[in-house]
């Protein structure tokens, strides 16, 4: 009998805690979607905002968004993929370097975002900014400022921890056999790497693009400071230009609003579109890594 | 290979006075390799060929160099958040105004009892980090109280009791919670959850460690669900089976034998999660209120480091004792990055020797 209770208690709490989590979600997307989806529009999707953030729309902080998660996907999943194919497929697995480089990664991982927004400040716009202008641009203030480069380039080392450990899982899920085959043949390590391998994770490494893009996309603390612009009149067309963001904008219009009634419809509409990004993407991401999981079981057996 | 061809153009130079060597001559492929199969010009573009071309030798070697990527920015990134905090212990003009020991001890700013107080833009500038640490550690605190036991709760749910079809949508669904951006829960929890805890508590203040707190764990709860969920499901099934052909029942099985045998596993999940706690920025600036008090009051406003960076940041002089300030704040957040972050390393090595001697 007691035993019993006990059993009853577990699968209630347990179950119980689940529930709320998930309903937490629903919850948060439910009051998102319910007070944003009436601003939605074409003139909210494409509009500069006007009338002190009260009206218009978010047109530039979607431009602002999509080129900066562009140039940073142009940056982190090439190292990171190969970063990855290298601890995958090439490193021993006693050897010192990739424990270290394992050992980065992890602790790249667990920095706070806002620590990678003062090291783009310190590090990108106040060393290697001013520095290209000392040597290119006679000390003239072009790229020792916050722009859309330095921005771009702290999300990338951001993501670049998402990017090696989705992208190593999924090299890892190749079948060993397939690799042997390939070597048996009389191809190289670098042909078996590339012809065999790689194309066999193409799914998982399209996933790791994915997750990194939907981060980078809500990511605000790394770009309060290397760019990101509470107003711009003009859409950025260089890569040291500033930009708006839908993140950055959602915390705008959240806080430094005179009028937080007046700017409440403005700011859903704000967080749907961020959420209908990220999420969207984060689901992609989920699809695509059940199915490569489901073919991968089903070529074993 | 390389060897004939290198005698032979050995060979070469010693006919070519101008000492430039011809290409040594190529032989003409035997025409059978031409059709090994349909795909081969496919194959032959990307270059699988009986003699590899010899730049994939190169390339090898430049994977290996973009591997290290990774390190050089934990490196850079150590060094430059150090090398910006470092006037705090070598510039006199910093040090005139602040020093670690000020931040860290009681100061009486010219007057009054002497107290921890952070107004950096006050006649005389005040830069107590206590009040900050106070404020971080109560709304880490609260979080993890809160997101730690629905996170191990419901992956035990999930791994261990949910019948298979509710655990592959359980699973995804939570998972996607950490796809959620950080501003968009501070703003859920500053327009909808402290309006509900106004309601229910009536704290002081409308943003307070609570709303924050409570904000902060639905990003910690994933991450904590993740890796226990994974723990859980990595004890072996012989656990399992042998306690329950002990008689066990399956819930007893679950307390007693998997959720133990998975403990380090869901222990470095929570570990981790505070340390992601400590470091969320977006939720504690739009949720916690902002004011830096040095009490322990939950119902309070409260200011965090990240907060103070974020919303400081911006205004300050390049150099100032307050921009230095603000990256001593960084550096110390990046050590109690880093410190969680080895805790949490050694507690699963610890495990995975353990397991791997039984």
């Amino acid at each position: 009998m007691k035993g019993r209770a006990r059993d009853a208690m577990l699968l209630g709490s347990t179950a119980l805690a689940a529930l709320v989590v998930v309903s937490m979600l629903f919850i948060i997307l439910f009051d998102v979607v319910k007070s944003g989806v009436s601003v939605l529009s074409w003139t909210f999707l494409t509009a500069a905002p006007s009338g002190g953030m009260q009206a218009g729309g978010v047109g530039p902080a979607i431009f602002g968004t999509a080129a900066l998660t562009i140039l940073m996907t142009v940056a982190v999943v090439p190292v990171g993929v190969i970063t990855a194919i290298w601890l995958s497929e090439y490193s021993r697995p006693d050897s010192k370097l990739a424990h270290t480089v394992r050992l980065a990664v992890s602790n790249l991982a667990g920095v706070p975002s806002i620590v990678f927004g003062l090291f783009g400040l310190g590090f990108f716009v106040q060393t290697v900014g001013r520095g290209v202008d000392k040597v290119a641009f006679g000390g003239v203030a072009t790229y020792g400022k916050p722009g859309i480069l330095w921005a771009s380039l702290t999300l990338a080392i951001l993501t670049m921890p998402v990017v090696i450990v989705a992208t190593e899982e999924a090299l890892r899920a190749v079948p060993r056999e397939l690799r042997d085959a390939s070597l048996a043949l009389g191809a190289t390590k670098f042909q078996t790497t590339f012809l065999v391998v790689v194309p066999q994770a193409t799914g998982g490494i399209l996933t790791s693009a994915i997750l990194a893009v939907s981060r980078g996309a809500g990511e605000v603390a790394p770009i309060l400071f290397t760019g990101a612009a509470y107003f711009l009149v003009e859409l950025p067309t260089n890569l040291n230009d500033q930009f708006m963001n839908l993140g950055y904008h959602t915390y705008v219009l959240a806080t430094q609003s005179p009028d937080v009634d007046k700017t409440r419809p403005q700011l859903y509409g704000t967080v749907l579109v961020l959420l209908m990004l990220t999420f969207l993407l984060n689901l992609l991401a989920v699809i695509i890594r059940v199915r490569a999981r489901r073919s991968l079981a089903s070529a074993r057996s | 290979m390389s060897a004939t061809s290198r005698s032979r153009s050995n060979h070469a130079a010693a006919h070519d006075t101008h000492g430039a060597s011809p290409p040594p001559p190529q032989p003409p492929p035997p025409p059978e390799q031409e059709d090994e199969s349909a795909n081969s010009a496919v194959f032959r573009l990307a270059g699988w060929r009986k003699t590899p071309p010899k730049w994939h030798g190169a390339a090898e070697v430049a994977i290996k160099v973009t591997a290290l990527v990774a390190i050089v920015a934990i490196v850079l990134i150590f060094v430059f958040i150090g090398l910006e905090a470092l006037p705090l212990f070598t510039s006199k003009v910093v040090r005139s105004e602040v020093t670690p020991s000020s931040m860290w001890l009681q100061q009486t700013w010219g007057e009054g009892a002497p107290r921890w107080s952070w107004q950096p833009a006050s006649e005389i500038p005040k830069y107590s980090i206590v009040p900050l640490v106070i404020g971080s550690l109560k709304i880490t605190i609260v979080a993890l109280v809160v997101g730690a036991p629905l996170g191990i709760l419901s992956a035990i749910f999930t791994s261990q009791i949910a019948p298979r079809w509710l655990r592959e949508i359980l699973k995804p669904t939570i998972e996607l919670l950490a796809g959620i951006p950080s501003v968009v829960i501070g703003v859920f929890a500053l327009l909808v959850m402290a309006t509900w805890a106004q309601k229910l508590f009536g704290f002081e203040h409308r943003l307070n460690a609570i709303v924050a707190g409570c904000a902060l764990s639905l990003t910690i709860i994933p991450l904590v669900f993740t890796l226990a969920e994974d723990a859980l499901s990595s004890v072996p099934k012989s656990f399992a089976d042998a306690s329950l052909a002990l008689g066990a029942s399956k819930m007893y099985t679950v307390t007693h034998v998997i959720v133990p045998a998975a403990l380090p596993g869901i222990a470095a999940g929570v570990v981790l999660g505070f340390g992601r706690a400590i470091g969320e920025t977006m939720i504690v600036v739009m949720a916690s209120g902002n004011a830096a008090l040095s009490n322990w009051s939950l119902g309070t406003s409260t200011r965090t480091i990240t907060a103070t960076i974020a919303q400081e940041m911006a205004e300050v002089v390049h150099g100032s004792p307050h921009y230095v300030v603000l990256f001593g704040l960084g550096a110390t957040l990046l050590m109690f990055a880093f410190v969680t972050n080895v805790v949490a390393q050694r507690i699963v090595e610890s495990f995975r020797r353990k397991r791997g001697g039984s």
